[in-house]
């Protein structure tokens, strides 16, 4: 992927409140057609980066540029290629989802003789026509929140950004909601937060995730690719000591009582090294699969320190 | 464009609301009672005296200047500019919805210009009562035109000072209530500020007295147009939405 495809880049984003650092050296890209979540636990730095993404929070160092042009150098033409719902959808509870869908096509500068066409759109997209004409206080949350995301795609901007879609949502709206960012990425670029695991794993190409305000990880959803697990499971276990000395062996972890997970070196030889062993010794091996590590599994490794906090 | 897209948007928002048409007929009320009452004054008190002493005065003092001087319209107007201070963009800082106006592609001077045209608008419309009102004395006598659309001018000039204050006043806090009060709080004390200077200082003060806003509004009722006066009012207004858009900034920039 060349960086001329990139919609959004961002670059050595810092962010400074007095003397607390709530955001330092995040680097996200992001092309057309891709989706990348941003991870991290209450209070990580996942509002803010978005914000400062959003323009509406002046970042304290770094760079951004959205579809090539930089917020900062440029911040009313670059604002055009964006769409963004905050984590409180910024509706207006007075209007109606169409006159509210007007108004924010008319702040996004459509052209007047193609705001009815956006406006049919994006309601058409977030299957909201049968409430077009209805007052936004009058609808369900889950409504409302098709209703903020109706407002970021109005435009059709490059880049779609999504604070948290769908906290709060009973079930079906979840699914609702995700359907709906799946289908977003045919056409956009797509960033959304979340703290809800599986929902970044189905839907994202890639994830991002903060700890303290510094990104700890940037990788895909399902792996980490260079780390490969094994699992063995023997019916006459030795101590774990004796499977840490085999050649090839980074590190050895007892899941439980004859179950074992197994680091190995990246090569085939260590592999076999492992097996021929357990089998010389008697170890009766019964089980031997290679495990990945769940994005679940690398997100609580790496915010560990909180959670022992 | 932008500006008056916004304000139209903003005075249509306002106008669905029953708070407003509430505010409008109740200082229609109070217009109109004060009206009635200074006319009846002067035809059962003051034109007998008058015409006993042979003055030159007339219904022009005694039923003009007391009308556009009176407490009841200084009270109107505040309470209008309070109402306005509590949705102008306290209201959407509390609802989230300035997220929306902050991430869009338009300037803060071109949110801020929009949300004073409607703000004055909305007052000016509270206004029209006491604006229109002692035009009716045409029918029945000679009026002082010029003197009288001074007054208006006055009225209009003191509206466009307090569309200004209740913005930036909005623009403080997120919380309506706040916001509210703020406005009442330095309108009264730009109202005043002579007055309690004088209180304390126990004589007049120049500074004091150049600085209150009734010092240029009075002359304006008594149909004295001085171009100082209208400099003072279009500065305060430049100074307030300054501020204003100045505050919106720094929501950007919080430290």
């Amino acid at each position: 992927m060349t960086s001329s495809e990139a919609l959004l880049h961002v670059d050595g984003l810092g962010r400074h409140f007095g003397s607390r650092l709530a955001v330092a050296d995040v680097n996200l890209h992001v092309a057309r057609g891709e989706v990348l979540g941003l991870l991290g636990l209450n209070g990580a730095g996942k509002t803010t980066t978005l914000r400062m993404i959003c323009g509406t929070l002046a970042p304290t160092r770094g760079s951004i540029h959205i579809a090539g042009l930089d917020l900062i150098e440029q911040p009313a033409l670059a604002r055009r290629s964006l769409g963004y719902l905050p984590e409180i959808p910024p509706l207006t509870q007075d209007t109606s989802v169409g006159e509210f869908l007007a108004f924010a096509a008319m702040l996004r500068r459509v052209p007047a003789v193609r705001k009815r066409e956006a406006v049919a759109r994006a309601l058409d997209r977030c299957g909201l026509e049968d409430v077009a004409g209805r007052l936004i206080r009058h609808l369900s949350k889950g409504y409302q929140q098709r209703v903020g995301i109706a407002q970021a795609i109005v435009h059709d901007p490059a880049l779609v950004v999504l604070d948290e879609p769908t906290v709060g949502l009973d079930p079906r709206q979840v699914v609702e909601i995700r359907r709906l960012i799946n289908d977003l990425r045919q056409e956009h670029a797509v960033i959304f937060s979340s703290h809800i695991l599986p929902e970044v794993q189905a839907l994202c190409d890639n994830v991002v995730i903060l700890h303290d305000g510094r990104q700890v990880y940037s990788g895909t959803p399902t792996d980490d690719d260079s780390q490969w697990r094994y699992q063995l499971r023997l019916q006459t276990p030795p101590a774990p000591d004796a499977l840490q000395v085999l050649a090839g062996v980074r590190s050895v972890k007892q899941l439980e009582s004859g179950l074992f997970e197994l680091l190995l070196a990246d090569d085939s030889e260590a592999l076999d090294g492992v097996l021929a062993a357990a089998v010389s010794a008697g170890w009766q091996p019964r089980e031997f699969g290679r495990c990945r590590r769940t994005l679940e599994q690398v997100f609580l490794s790496l915010t560990a320190g909180e959670a022992a906090a | 464009m932008m500006a008056l897209r916004l304000a139209w948007r903003e005075l249509r928002l306002i106008g669905r609301g029953p708070a407003f048409w509430l505010l409008l007929g109740l200082i229609q009320v109070f217009a109109a009672w004060w009206y009635l009452l200074l006319i009846e004054q002067y035809r059962s008190h003051y034109e007998p005296l008058v015409v006993r002493v042979n003055s030159p005065m007339g219904v022009n003092d005694l039923v003009v200047l007391p009308f556009y001087g009176s407490v009841l319209l200084l009270g109107a107007l505040l309470l209008g500019a309070a109402m306005l201070a509590m949705r102008l963009l306290a209201d959407e800082r509390r609802s989230g919805s300035l997220q929306l106006l902050l991430s869009s592609p338009i300037s803060m001077t071109q949110l801020t210009v929009g949300k004073y045209l409607a703000a004055l608008g909305c007052l000016a419309l509270l206004a029209l009562p006491w604006l229109l009102l002692p035009w009716t004395l045409a029918f029945g006598t000679e009026l002082d035109t010029a003197r009288l659309l001074s007054a208006n001018l006055g009225v209009l000039l003191l509206v466009s000072v307090l569309a200004a204050i209740a913005l930036f006043a909005s623009s403080l806090t997120a919380q309506p209530a706040t916001a509210a009060a703020l406005t009442v709080a330095i309108a009264v004390a730009l109202m005043g500020l002579n007055a309690g200077v004088e209180a304390v200082a126990g004589g007049e003060d120049a500074v004091a007295d150049y600085l209150a806003l009734l010092s240029h509004y009075e002359p304006l009722v008594q149909g004295l147009i001085r171009s100082s006066d209208i400099i003072y009012f279009a500065l305060l207004v430049l100074a307030f939405v300054a501020f204003t858009i100045r505050q919106l900034d720094s929501l950007r920039l919080q430290r």
